[in-house]
């Protein structure tokens, strides 16, 4: 309310003024009654006229159009502003001008004539927006003309962002209502007074026409450059011409601005972001102007363009040809260069020479340099084949080149305490891009010339570092000891060698210099590089070099670049503030050199690796390290070198997991490590694997996966041992293969997950007994039964709590698989384990309402089945199992018997408990299973027991909740093994198993 | 019950010369039919002066002002009174641009002191309960191409402390060498003016160089006559501490509507002057005048 209240006053002030200069400027609201404050006789008259207007007309007619003093009246009603603010004006036009309406200041306020065809040409916002998207497609097309291989400007524009910072204050000084002093002088002119009330009308919508943002830290300052961008959009979507040109008028001028000098680039990418939009918002509404009643072709021509549109844009040009600064003019004409197309053929062709030449007139040699790049850049945009005004561009630029060093520029960096190496960097994005555009696919012979005319200036190191880093990589790296030539030469006044030869580098970092030179190259180039004091600035630049020495040299030379950087980084921790450079420096190596026994062979890279102090860098070199090394690695190796290289590396990524490790960043150490181990093979030593098993156990023990890896490896060890004796072990092997057993046992427990501990168990108890080991089989298997009461009830799997019942059931039925090849141990009773599965069973405090148990129950049947074979169905070669240590003995089999009937008793019992509560699908489905079992394993022969089945079959299909398909096939089925002669009882049973009919 | 009325020129410049017929139609847009009592439309050319307060006192040149020269009117009626039917209506209209005796039309010029400016104007009278609706729209009268051929008289100049004149202060001005030529001092209207100016040597910085378009305007009256100078525009053409001995354009579009072809007539002259400024760092301003012919070929 409060800024509202002071737009309000605003106003009244600036009505004020207008009544005093005898002209009344009759607008709405608040500013009426003010006004009759003003001026109480035209308050009364006016009053007079309302009341009057009451009486006579019923319609509500505008306000001023009764004023008495009419004749003598501006009566601009076309009141925009008043429609922006919500109220309702009618803008019904009666205007009666005595003083002459001035064309020029009437399309200030964006009601000019042609604005005014524009408007009735249709509804404009929306063939806008319309237009825009459409001109994107054009504008994509013709970067299309320029071609992929030219690097665009949107891609060096983070770039500069990015490097040209400060922490200095800045300040944006907008003067939105600058055009005051382009009016006639002489204040009592007509035309003039006019022009200014509506400039300040226009002011007035700024909020004060001077607006100086002071203390801006760098990110306000973008943060408004960005607002103001957003209102230029919306002043032009609200169809105020007129401000937007002011806005874009004024970003300009803050590119005259050279306070802050070192955020000069970033200001300059900042405002030329406007200068774009600028551009593209006059673009297409001229194109749009043209596109009825079809749109305009891409390549249209001067005649498709209607004269409405003609003369919309011909007013632009000459309203930018007033602007009274040299440098919004130079920079708004630039940015509608393209508008030029509207208007003649030859427009482009005859303006960029003419703003080329333009740009001379600017003093400041940064702000002319910045100007070319921004004409350079529109002009590669616009019209990609006139390449002479590039050049002509360049060539100025060389003219002016002594100013940088002059005394302006000098006193001005001494003023804002900028040493000059910093300030020649300045002009590096903007010579480096005008270079950039004049290299784009230029012939060979007009790079020499530019090279030639570097050269002539006294091999200016600015230009001569431009000039490598825009031409292509394959000119600079075939002259290369040319340029190594000319970058001795050059005079070192103010620009640092070292970026000299870090721009050098990167050229030859892609192209390939003469073979026969390349050891010069080097030499040359390291024996400047390694005088480089500044350990920020050696690293930059040796980091470059790094890339062609590997790609060229053998490890030999790579070891002594590594080792004068180690020699450089060293002192003072300097590698502290180095760690991008030196990872980078990491990464180009391992690009290279894929041979790790080279690699490690290096003396001095595992010293550099070293370097890297902090925990979270160090553990990111050792990761790509190793994700190199895993793709790289496909042969196995025992490699002592690489052995512990790698073994150093894994540790210190092991080393860096603490308990705010997250789950995924452990995974994936997990994941490299666990590649590491697989690759290492040290072939028939299997005791030395085993003791490498054992050190990395010690190394590793917080990472549980690649404890499982180990235990794993260290079973597959067993079983290699396995496989070379053929079955049988000599007493060495025996020992072996306990020891690995030993292994296992002693590091399952260090697990946390109980699943893995369980498995675990199990599949080294199998290895152990496939070894014949025994008592350690013994030992795994009652581990895992004493285990299993620890089991939850539920899971985490990938982080969703789950019931842990079916992992457990599949668990057991293993176990109980397992189970029928391990013979009985002596000094315990007669199926010792099986008992102590099932009591263990039995005492699980398993979920209320699961059948988990009796499902284990039904299970454990057939491996009782199976127990009571002559011979079993499997068993592991040079172990005894039960078959032959109790060899069918009556008492063995009474007691499985024994055992069964329990079983049967209890499943029968939890049975009858389903009938009573409302279970009878469960009752039904556990029925039909243990009814299976009989079928399949039972002695159907005795009477007892298949009557049993034939109960449970009717149990089963009792409430109809049998699947009928599935009766059907077991029927099938019985019937079909009732005609084998060995199992003709089953045909009784069929007659007496009835199938459920579906009433 | 609302209406309006609106002029549109089929030209989109609206620019027209002696001679040509200005063309263009009426629009009226109501919703409802409307009862009217009579459409009319006139055609002015008129000569404003204003005598300036400079020159002749703040009250006779409030008071004083000099009558308008007529340079052409003319007036049709449109449409006899009656009634229009709802909707938008268009109503042609054609005037010939044609002088009655040996006048001259001038050129459109909007001035300080002088105004030349055409107008049509279409008034529909109403009953006495409604409003009378009228409309006025500019149009742009651009005097008959020069037959004589153009020389374009080029000069060169050169400003050192010695060359100038008016020196108002005591002390030696810096030294400093500037030279440069102008392509043309007669001026093509629709042409920009060009030449080069270069900073040979300067001890004290420049700060800016500017190019002041100035408008002489002479009125005739009954005490004499009044000439006045004032700035059409002011632009700059360089800023800061320019490369010495590096030419530096001069450039500059001449503003429509604010300038025309030097006038001279027995009433009234209008005359066209370029300063360039040159401004240097410690505010001393330095200022060449060339007077400028303008034409139009």
């Amino acid at each position: 309310d409060e800024q509202k209240w002071l737009r309000c006053s605003g106003k009244m002030l600036f009505s004020i003024k207008i009544l005093k200069s005898s002209r009344f400027h009759v607008s709405r609201g608040c500013f009426r009654t003010h006004a009759c404050n003003e001026n109480t006789a035209s308050f009364k008259t006016n009053l007079r006229a309302e009341q009057q207007r009451c009486r006579c007309e019923a319609s509500p007619v505008e306000f001023g159009e009764y004023h008495p003093l009419k004749p003598i009246m501006v009566t601009d009603t076309k009141t925009r502003r008043g429609a922006r603010k919500g109220s309702t004006s009618s803008s019904s036009s009666s205007s009666s001008s005595v003083p002459p309406s001035d064309p020029l200041s009437s399309m200030l306020d964006g009601t000019d004539p042609l604005s005014m065809f524009a408007a009735a040409s249709g509804s404009e916002s929306h063939a806008t927006s319309h237009s825009s998207s459409l001109g994107r497609k054009k504008r994509e097309k013709e970067e299309e003309a320029v071609g992929p291989d030219f690097e665009p400007w949107s891609s060096k524009r983070g770039e500069i962002l990015s490097r040209f910072t400060t922490t200095e204050k800045l300040s944006i000084n907008l003067f939105m209502g600058s055009e005051k002093g382009k009016a006639p002088s002489p204040g009592t002119s007509a035309v003039s007074e006019k022009v200014r009330t509506r400039l300040e009308e226009l002011d007035d919508l700024e909020e004060g026409s001077q607006r100086e943002l002071l203390n801006l830290s760098q990110q306000d300052y973008a943060n408004r450059i960005e607002e103001l961008n957003q209102s230029l959009k919306e002043a032009w979507s609200s169809d105020q011409k007129v401000k937007a040109l002011k806005i874009v008028i004024q970003c300009s001028k803050l590119l005259s601005d050279t306070s802050v000098i070192q955020f000069y680039p970033s200001k300059f990418v900042l405002i030329t972001d406007i200068l774009d939009t600028f551009g593209r918002l006059v673009f297409d509404r001229i194109w749009t102007m043209c596109s009825d009643p079809r749109p305009l072709p891409d390549n249209f021509t001067v005649e498709d363009v209607n004269d409405t549109a003609k003369e919309t844009c011909l007013n632009w040009f000459f309203k930018i040809a007033s602007i009274r600064e040299l440098l919004p003019r130079l920079y708004v004409e630039a940015a509608i260069l393209k508008c030029n197309r509207f208007l003649t053929k030859s427009g482009i062709q005859e303006t960029l020479p003419r703003l080329t030449a333009m740009i001379r007139g600017i003093g400041d040699p940064l702000v002319a340099a910045y100007a070319r790049a921004y004409l350079c850049r529109i002009g590669m945009e616009v019209a990609p084949q006139l390449k002479d005004n590039l050049n002509r561009n360049f060539f100025d630029l060389l003219g002016t080149f002594r100013q940088i060093s002059g005394e302006t520029v000098r006193n001005q960096l001494v003023l804002q305490r900028v040493e000059p190496p910093e300030y020649l960097t300045l002009y590096s994005p903007a010579i480096n891009w005008i270079l950039q555009c004049i290299a784009y696919r230029a012939p060979e012979p007009l790079l020499t010339e530019m090279m030639e005319r570097c050269k002539t200036l006294g091999n200016n190191a600015l230009l001569l570092n431009s000039v490598m880093r825009a031409f292509r990589p394959e000119f600079v790296a075939a002259r290369a000891t040319d340029f190594i030539g000319m970058i001795k030469d050059c005079d070192e006044s103010g620009f640092p060698k070292h970026l000299l030869f870090g721009s050098l580098g990167r050229s030859l970092a892609c192209a390939d210099p003469p073979e026969s030179e390349r050891l010069t190259i080097l030499n040359e180039a390291w024996k400047v590089i390694t005088k480089v004091r500044s350990p920020q600035d050696y690293i930059n630049c040796a980091e470059v070099w790094v890339e062609f020495t590997c790609r060229h040299f053998t490890k030999r030379e790579v070891n002594t670049v590594l080792a004068d950087m180690i020699k450089h980084m060293t002192p003072d921790r300097a590698f502290e503030d180095a760690y991008p450079q030196l990872q980078s420096v990491i990464q180009k190596i391992l690009t290279y050199f894929h041979d790790f026994s080279v690699l490690f062979s290096m003396e001095r890279f595992l010293p550099f690796l070293d370097m890297f102090q902090k925990d979270s860098v160090r553990v990111e070199v050792c990761k790509s390290i190793m994700e190199v090394f895993i793709k790289h690695q496909v042969e196995l190796t025992r490699d002592p070198v690489i052995l512990n290289a790698m073994l150093h590396i894994c540790k210190t990524m092991h080393d860096s997991v603490n308990a705010l490790t997250l789950e995924d960043e452990k995974r994936s150490l997990s994941l490299l490590i666990i590649g590491f181990i697989r690759v290492v093979s040290f072939g028939r030593d299997f005791e030395q694997q085993l003791s490498f098993c054992v050190e990395a156990r010690a190394t590793f023990c917080n990472l549980e996966p690649v404890l499982v890896q180990l235990i794993h490896t260290v079973n597959q060890l067993a079983m290699e041992t396995r496989r070379v004796m053929r079955g049988s072990h000599s007493r060495k092997t025996a020992a072996f293969v306990r020891a690995c057993a030993a292994y296992s046992f002693i590091t399952v427990p260090s697990l946390s997950s109980i699943f893995s501990r369980l498995n675990l168990y199990l599949l080294s108890a199998q290895v152990a007994l496939a070894n014949q080991c025994l008592s350690q089989a013994d030992a795994f298997l009652k581990a895992a039964v004493g285990v299993l009461p620890e089991v939850p009830r539920s899971i985490s799997v990938e982080g969703k709590l789950r019931s842990s019942e079916s992992f457990l059931l599949d668990f057991i039925n293993n176990f109980l698989a397992t189970l029928l090849v391990v013979p009985d141990h002596p000094e315990h009773g007669v199926l010792y384990l099986v008992r102590g599965l099932l009591n263990m069973v039995q005492d699980y405090t398993w979920e209320d309402s699961s059948d988990a148990k009796v499902r284990v129950y039904i299970s454990a049947l057939p491996l009782l089945a199976a127990m009571s074979q002559e011979s079993f169905l499997y068993s592991i070669p040079e172990v005894d199992s039960n078959e032959t240590l109790y060899g069918g003995d009556p008492k063995f089999l009474s007691e499985i018997n024994k055992l069964c009937e329990t079983l049967i008793g209890q499943i029968l019992d939890h049975l009858k408990a389903l009938s009573r509560d409302d279970s009878a699908r469960r009752q039904s489905a556990l029925a039909f299973s243990l009814f299976a079992v009989l079928l399949a394993h039972g002695e159907l022969r005795n009477n007892k027991l298949s009557q049993l089945a034939v109960n449970l079959w009717n149990l089963s299909h009792k409430h109809g909740h049998c699947e009928t398909s599935m009766s059907v096939r077991t029927l099938e089925s019985i019937k079909h093994q009732a005609q084998q002669p060995d199992t003709a009882h089953l045909s009784d049973t069929v007659q007496r198993l009835a199938l459920q009919s579906r009433t | 019950m609302s209406v309006t009325l609106d002029l549109r020129l089929k030209r989109a410049n609206k620019v027209y010369h002696e001679g040509e017929t200005v063309a263009g139609v009426i629009v009226l847009v109501c919703k409802e039919p409307l009862q009217h009592h009579g459409i009319s439309l006139s055609m002015e050319g008129q000569v404003n002066l204003q005598l300036s307060s400079k020159s002749v006192g703040v009250f006779e040149a409030f008071y004083n002002s000099v009558k308008p020269i007529q340079l052409i009117s003319s007036n049709i009626e449109v449409a006899k009174p009656g009634k229009i039917p709802g909707g938008k209506t268009e109503i042609p209209f054609e005037f010939p641009l044609q002088t009655k005796g040996n006048k001259v039309l001038y050129e459109t010029y909007h001035g300080v002191f002088v105004n030349i400016q055409y107008t049509l104007r279409c008034d529909m009278k109403r009953s006495l309960l409604a409003k009378d609706l009228s409309r006025n729209c500019e149009f742009i009268v651009h005097s008959q191409p020069q037959k004589s051929k153009v020389v374009p008289t080029p000069v060169n100049f050169k400003i050192t402390p010695d060359t100038l004149q008016n020196t108002r202060e005591k002390g030696s001005p810096p030294k400093f060498l500037i030279r440069g030529h102008l392509d043309a001092t007669n001026c093509v209207i629709s042409q920009p003016l060009t030449g080069e100016v270069v900073v040979e040597s300067s001890d004290v910085p420049v700060k800016s160089i500017e190019l002041q378009l100035v408008r002489v305007e002479t009125c005739g009256c009954a005490e004499g006559y009044a000439r006045d100078a004032t700035e059409i525009q002011n632009i700059q053409i360089a800023e800061g501490d320019v490369c010495h001995g590096l030419s530096i354009p001069i450039y500059m579009v001449f503003p429509r509507l604010f300038t025309c072809p030097t006038l001279e007539t027995t009433n009234f002259k209008v005359e066209f002057e370029v300063n360039v400024v040159i401004v240097l760092h410690d505010d001393h301003l330095i200022t060449e005048n060339f007077p400028l012919k303008l034409c139009r070929v």
